[in-house]
Parts: C-alpha cells; structure tokens; sequence
C-alpha cells in the first residue's frame, strides 16, 4: 500500500488503516441517468492524498455502509478527489441523494495501480467497457500528461447506448487532440447515432499498434475483459502485457476479512489490477 | 477491369484466394458509391448482392416494436455488407444505409451463385469465408443479447 499520501498522519494511517478521514462532496455531475460523478474535498486539516491510476478507496456513507469506488480523477491533480458511481445497491442508492456540503468517509486509496511505468517507450491501447471508464479515466489522464513517454495511444470505449456514454465531453475533447485515438461504439443506438455500433472488440482490428511494444489496460464487465483479451491475443499480444481490472465485493481494502478472495488472490490487497495470463483460468469460472 | 482486380484482390475478405478462383468473382463485380444517408438496401427486399465496403461505414437498422428503427450494428472499411444473397429465400433482412459516403464494391449474387453451383470448390471456397464472417457476427449478436453493461436487479 502507498503511504506516501497525507490524512490525518502517516502514523495514524498506518496505525489504523480502517480510519475513515472526512471529505465534503463539492460538486455533484450526474454523468447519466444512473451514473454520478463527486468532487470532493478533505474537511479534516490534513491534505489531499496522492494515488495512482487504478487504486481505489472505500466510500463510507454515514449511517448506510461502505463500498469500494475506483478513483476517477487526475492523478496529477491533488486538489479535489473524483469518484464515479452507478447506482446498483442500497449504499450508492443512498449516496446519490447526497448534495454539496454533505460529508463522507473515505479510507484508502488501496489497491495497486494500473502499470503506467511499464508502458513507457510503447503503444498503450486503453480498453473500457460501460461504467469500466471511471477506474480508467486516471490512466488516460496520466498518459496525457506524460506523453512524451508513450507511443500511440489509443483508447477504445463500448457501452450500453449513446444515453450511457460516461465523460462524453471529455471523450470529444480528447477526440479532438492529435496525439490519441479515441473510438466508442454502443451496443444499439436509435438511427440518429452517427458513431459504431457493436460491441466494443470490434473496434480493435481498426485500431493501430504494434502487438510486440504494446500494453493494453483493459476494464469493463468480466466477459467483455475475456473477450477482449482474446482478440488482443490474436494479435500475437503476449499475456502478460495485458492487464485487467477485477472487482469484488471489499470490506476491510487491507487485504485482512477475505471478503473479495479469488482463488488465491485478496483482489483488494493483491490487485485489483492483474495481467492476464493471472486471471484467465479464473475468468471462465461461472460464478467464482 | 484491372483496378477492379486489383482492389478485389487486395481486400481482406478474399486475402490469399486462388487467382482462378477471383477471375471469376471479378466477373461478377462492379465499383459503386453511395452518399451519405443514401438507402443500400431495405429489409424484404430481394436480396441480390453484397458489397465490400472499401471507404466510409454503413449502418445496419431494424425496425423494433415501440422502439422505431434502432441501429444494431455499423461496418466499415474492409468489412463485407450483407450474406442474404446466400441463403434462401434471398431477402435482405436489415436495412442498410450509408452514414458517410461510402466507395464499395458491387458483386452480384444471383451471377455468383450461378458460378458456385457451376463450381463447387469456388463455392466452398467463398463459403468457407462467410461463414467466418457469419461466426464473428453471431458471436458480436450473443454478446450484444448479453445486455453485459446493463444494471443486474
């Protein structure tokens, strides 16, 4: 775990990693019909702490539970703290009713990291498959800021419909740019739709890298991950330069309860971020 | 007719094909264009061609109860529009129509159907790739079917 990050002190973190610290919600952005995005800020003196693309936090709604939700923000932006959340369950349920100036209990962040360093030098493909953005969002943000480490890059985004299409103002901003390829295709769309239609690995023949210097970050459903790692591996792309994103159900995000055990994984502690060539045998696994 | 062979040759779907095999296709093709929001074909019609897309994309669209015409799936350079000329009664399924201008060739599948009967290893042959073709659409359909984006309750 990185404790290079501030909350209350780097010794009562590491004391009590359990320890909620305070933030306020600042901003509410609905990004869809189901899906929110906060922006928030820390109340409790201490400063905002440091993670890296693909760590996630514990989000406590006071009085109702605590969930894991990826960090959705800039990683190189340690002013405000994003979180995107669909709605699905009784604490997100709960959580959407919340407004500016309400507080939450955050723990984390925990987890490791989608592996930007490793990519440096080579052509990064990011893969994200419905509310899969959010944890991928830092790495793009990353990417971006750092570009002159990266070769191509390109980012391939499938999702439900055009009305559940997650950041759709960022996605045409970094559309628009020069230096990365952004394709998004939905599952059906009315006539109006003037974008792909279908699911997102067939965006992947079009796009342009080489399978021998390329990573490939992939999120979204597990059986949009395994499909996806197939056709990427027809490409001749080695198992072990792509990387999936697992989730399960955490509890205590230190790796202690055994609540999000997979096989022999904490996917809390040990991931959520693994390479293929981990995860395959257990992604064909119905209901592990 | 030797740019028509040329581009023939050169697209994905007839990749390493005996050159015998695509005299014979070459025979029964043609170069078309369409504009963008232009009509290619319109579900139960008849089915007598299918087209190589060379540039632009086409939108695929049925016509859904209470839902209106909902696109359920785009093709694009290098992809091949349409199977129905293959498979009795020969009407188009979908409508298709052109989201940008489209360059495509043309083959005409009453004349290819005519060769396949006439020559059965042409048949098999040109089988063989569609029926790649119609496996990677039925898997895309299962996944789509999956609604794997869609909330659980």
């Amino acid at each position: 775990m990185d404790l290079e990050h501030n909350t209350l002190t780097k010794e009562q973190i590491e004391a009590n990693p359990m320890l909620p610290r305070r933030f306020r919600i600042d901003k509410v952005t609905w990004e869809t019909q189901e899906t929110f995005t906060h922006e928030l800020v820390p109340i409790d003196g201490a400063d905002m702490f440091r993670f890296k693309p693909g760590q996630f936090n514990m989000i406590y709604v006071f009085g109702v539970g605590e969930i894991a939700i990826s960090i959705s923000g800039d990683p190189d932006d340690d002013s405000r703290l994003y979180h995107t959340t669909r709605v699905v369950g009784s604490v997100t349920r709960r959580k959407q009713n919340l407004v500016e100036g309400d507080i939450l209990g955050i723990r984390g962040p925990f987890g490791n990291h989608w592996p930007v360093e490793k990519a440096v030098g080579k052509d990064v493909v990011v893969i994200a498959g419905g509310i899969g953005l959010a944890p991928l969002r830092p790495v793009i943000y990353y990417l971006l800021n750092h570009r002159d480490q990266y070769k191509r890059i390109t980012l391939l985004y499938g999702t439900r419909s055009p009305d559940k299409i997650l950041y759709s103002r960022q996605l045409k901003e970094w559309g628009a740019r020069f230096d990365i390829d952004v394709s998004v295709t939905v599952d059906s769309a009315d006539t109006d739709w003037q974008g792909h239609v279908g699911i997102v690995t067939k965006l992947i023949p079009k796009a342009v890298f080489d399978p021998n210097n390329t990573v490939a970050f992939v999120c979204g459903p597990e059986i949009m991950m395994r499909f996806t790692a197939m056709d990427l591996l027809k490409f001749d792309m080695p198992e072990d330069k792509i990387y999936v994103s697992m989730e399960r159900n955490h509890k205590c995000g230190i790796g202690f309860c055994g609540h999000c055990q997979l096989g022999s994984y904490f996917i809390c502690k040990d991931g959520p971020v693994f390479t293929y060539d981990k995860l395959k045998s257990y992604l064909s696994i119905k209901e592990v | 007719m030797e740019d028509l062979e040329k581009i023939v040759s050169q697209h994905p779907f007839f990749e390493g094909m005996d050159k015998n095999y695509l005299e014979l296709i070459i025979g029964c093709a043609s170069n078309v264009r369409f504009d963008e929001g232009q009509q290619i074909f319109k579900e139960g019609e008849e089915a007598n061609r299918f087209y190589m897309i060379r540039e632009g994309s086409v939108a695929l669209a049925i016509h859904g109860p209470g839902s209106g015409n909902v696109t359920i799936d785009t093709l694009g350079d290098g992809e091949i529009l349409g199977w129905s000329w293959l498979v009795p009664p020969y009407y188009w399924r979908f409508d298709a129509k052109a989201k940008d201008r489209v360059r495509a060739i043309a083959l005409d599948g009453k004349c290819l159907r005519d060769k396949c009967e006439e020559n059965h290893d042409l048949g098999y042959e040109l089988l063989k790739r569609f029926s790649h073709i119609i496996d990677q659409r039925l898997q895309a359909t299962r996944l789509q079917l999956l609604d794997v984006y869609g909330l659980r309750t």
